[in-house]
C-alpha cells in the first residue's frame, strides 16, 4: 500500500498523521488519506479539490506536475510526500 | 469603555488588556501566521480569528476563552462550478477564481439572531453563518447578479468585500471595486447605493457608474445606522440616509486619500479618518501621521498629531487598522510598518503601544460579554 507523509509545517496547524492507504493515483491515495482524516484535505487542496498553489507533491522523490486531476500513479511501495514550497510563506 | 483591544498582524493576533497601569499586550495566538481579520462577537463573548496560511489556505478559528484556546471551524468556500460552466472572467479577461483568497471581513449579525454571522472574501464573495461558523453559504443573490462580472480589483488582485454593517433593517456592504450594495429582505436581493459617489480614476463615461466605485471602508454609526461614512477612493463621502444618496466631504485635512475610517457609535457627526498623502504615494503627507477628526458632519475636521511621530514616519493604515470603542472616547489605530497607537480621549492625545508589531490589518475591541 502507498505511504502518504506530510511535511511538519502543516502538522504545526492540524493532525497529519502517516498513514498506509489504497490508491493507484495519487488522487485516489489522497482521497482515501481524506477519508481517514478529513481535516487535513482543506491544507493540502482547495475547495475546488486543486492542489493549493504553494504546495507540492512527490512520489517517490519525483515532484508531481498534474496538480488538478492528480493522476500521477503511484505504486505499491510508493511513498507521497506532501510539502510545502519554498514560495509562499 | 472598553478594556479590550485585539490586534490582528501578518505575523499573528494580539490581545491587549488595560490595566491599572495602562494598556499592555497580552495573549498572542498564531505566532508567525498571517491573521486577516478578528471578530470579538459582543453578544456571547466568542472570539473570531480568519487566517491566511501563505501555504494551506484560509482557515477559520473560534475561540470561547478570549484566545487561551482555539477549535478549527468551516472556513467559507465556493461551490464547485455546475458541470461544464466556464469559469466567470473578470473584466480584463481573467478566470475569476473560484477559491477563497481571503477572509477579508467579518461581522456578527443582529442582537436577535445570536449565531449569525456574515464573512465577506477576496474574490468578492458574501457568505452568511447562522450557527456560530460550523456552516457558511454563499449569497448567490449577490455573487449571482449580472453586474458582479464587472467588478474589479483594488489593492489585491481580485476585487473583495471589506465592509459589513448590519442592522436592524438591513445589510449594508462596501466592495473594493464594486460599489456600496445593500439588502433589505435578509440577503434576498440586493442594490446597489452609490448615488453621489463618483470614480475619479475611471474615464467619463464611468465616473458614476455604481458597480466600479472603489469605498474603501465603510461605516455605520451604531445608534443611526442610516448615518453612514466611507472612505472612498478619491475621498470622504458621507450618507444621512442609509446609502441612498452620498455627498462628497471635501473640508478633510491634510488630504482626502487613506483608507480606513470610524464614526462615533452615538454620535453620527463625528468620524476619524487616518490621511495618507495620495493614491500614488502611500505615505503619510510629509512624514507626519494624523488623525483627522470632524465632530459636525465634515463640515469642519481637526488634525490631530499629539503622541504621534511628527518627522520621518512612513505608516499606512489599511482599512481595518482603525477602531473606537462602544463609549466613542478610546480609539486605536495600527499600522503597515507595526505601530500601534491609543487614544482614552476621542482622539486628541495618543499614546504608543508599540513600534515593532508585524505589520497591522485590523484592530478591533471588544465589548460587552467579551470584557468578561
Amino acid at each position: 500500500m502507498p505511504r502518504v507523509t506530510f511535511t511538519q509545517h502543516i502538522a504545526r496547524h492540524v493532525p497529519c498523521p502517516a498513514r498506509d492507504v489504497e490508491g493507484r493515483t495519487v488522487r485516489e491515495a489522497l482521497d482515501a488519506y481524506f477519508t481517514a482524516e478529513p481535516a487535513v484535505r482543506g491544507y493540502v487542496l482547495d475547495e475546488q479539490g486543486v492542489v493549493r498553489k504553494h504546495v507540492v507533491i512527490f512520489v517517490d522523490g519525483h515532484q508531481t506536475t498534474d496538480r488538478t486531476s492528480l493522476g500521477d500513479a503511484v505504486g505499491e511501495g510508493s511513498v507521497i510526500y506532501v510539502m510545502q514550497a519554498l514560495s509562499g510563506g | 469603555m472598553s478594556s479590550r483591544l485585539f490586534v490582528a498582524t501578518r505575523k499573528g493576533l494580539f490581545r491587549l488588556d488595560r490595566k491599572r497601569s495602562g494598556w499592555a499586550i497580552g495573549e498572542v495566538s498564531f505566532l508567525g501566521d498571517n491573521v486577516s481579520m478578528v471578530l470579538p462577537d459582543r453578544r456571547d463573548g466568542t472570539l473570531y480569528a480568519a487566517l491566511a496560511l501563505g501555504h494551506f489556505g484560509v482557515k477559520l478559528r473560534r475561540s470561547r476563552d478570549v484566545g487561551a484556546t482555539w477549535e478549527e471551524i468551516t472556513a467559507p468556500a465556493y461551490p464547485p462550478l455546475p458541470e461544464g460552466a466556464e469559469p466567470d472572467k473578470t473584466p480584463d479577461g481573467r478566470e475569476w477564481p473560484q477559491r477563497v483568497e481571503l477572509l477579508w471581513s467579518l461581522e456578527a449579525g443582529r442582537e436577535d439572531q445570536p449565531g449569525q454571522l456574515w464573512c465577506g472574501t477576496i474574490p468578492g464573495g458574501l457568505f452568511r453563518s447562522t450557527d456560530h461558523g460550523q456552516s457558511w453559504e454563499l449569497m448567490r443573490s449577490l455573487w449571482e447578479h449580472p453586474t458582479r462580472k464587472g467588478w474589479f480589483g483594488g489593492g489585491y488582485d481580485w476585487p473583495g468585500i471589506h465592509s459589513i454593517c448590519v442592522d436592524r433593517g438591513g445589510v449594508t456592504i462596501g466592495i473594493s471595486c464594486g460599489g456600496v450594495w445593500r439588502s433589505t429582505d435578509e440577503g434576498a436581493t440586493w442594490e446597489t447605493r452609490t448615488k453621489g459617489m463618483y470614480a475619479e480614476y475611471m474615464p467619463p463615461e464611468r465616473r458614476d457608474d455604481p458597480g466600479i466605485q472603489d469605498p474603501h471602508r465603510v461605516v455605520a454609526c451604531a445608534a443611526q445606522p442610516d448615518a453612514l461614512w466611507t472612505q472612498h477612493h478619491n475621498g470622504l463621502f458621507r450618507s444621512t440616509d442609509g446609502g441612498k444618496t452620498w455627498r462628497e466631504v471635501t473640508s478633510v485635512r491634510p488630504s482626502k486619500f487613506g483608507f480606513t475610517m470610524a464614526v462615533h457609535p452615538k454620535d453620527p457627526e463625528t468620524a476619524w479618518v487616518v490621511p495618507a498623502k495620495k493614491d500614488e504615494q502611500r505615505v503619510p503627507v510629509d512624514g507626519k501621521v494624523v488623525v483627522a477628526r470632524t465632530r459636525d458632519g465634515g463640515e469642519t475636521f481637526t488634525v490631530l498629531d499629539k503622541g504621534l511621530p511628527q518627522a520621518n514616519a512612513f505608516d499606512l493604515t489599511y482599512r481595518h487598522g482603525l477602531d473606537v470603542d462602544g463609549t466613542g472616547n478610546v480609539l486605536a489605530f495600527g499600522t503597515t510598518t507595526g505601530s500601534l497607537w491609543i487614544s482614552e480621549d476621542g482622539g486628541d492625545s495618543w499614546q504608543t503601544i508599540s513600534n515593532h508589531l508585524p505589520p497591522v490589518y485590523a484592530v478591533r475591541f471588544a465589548e460587552g460579554a467579551a470584557d468578561a
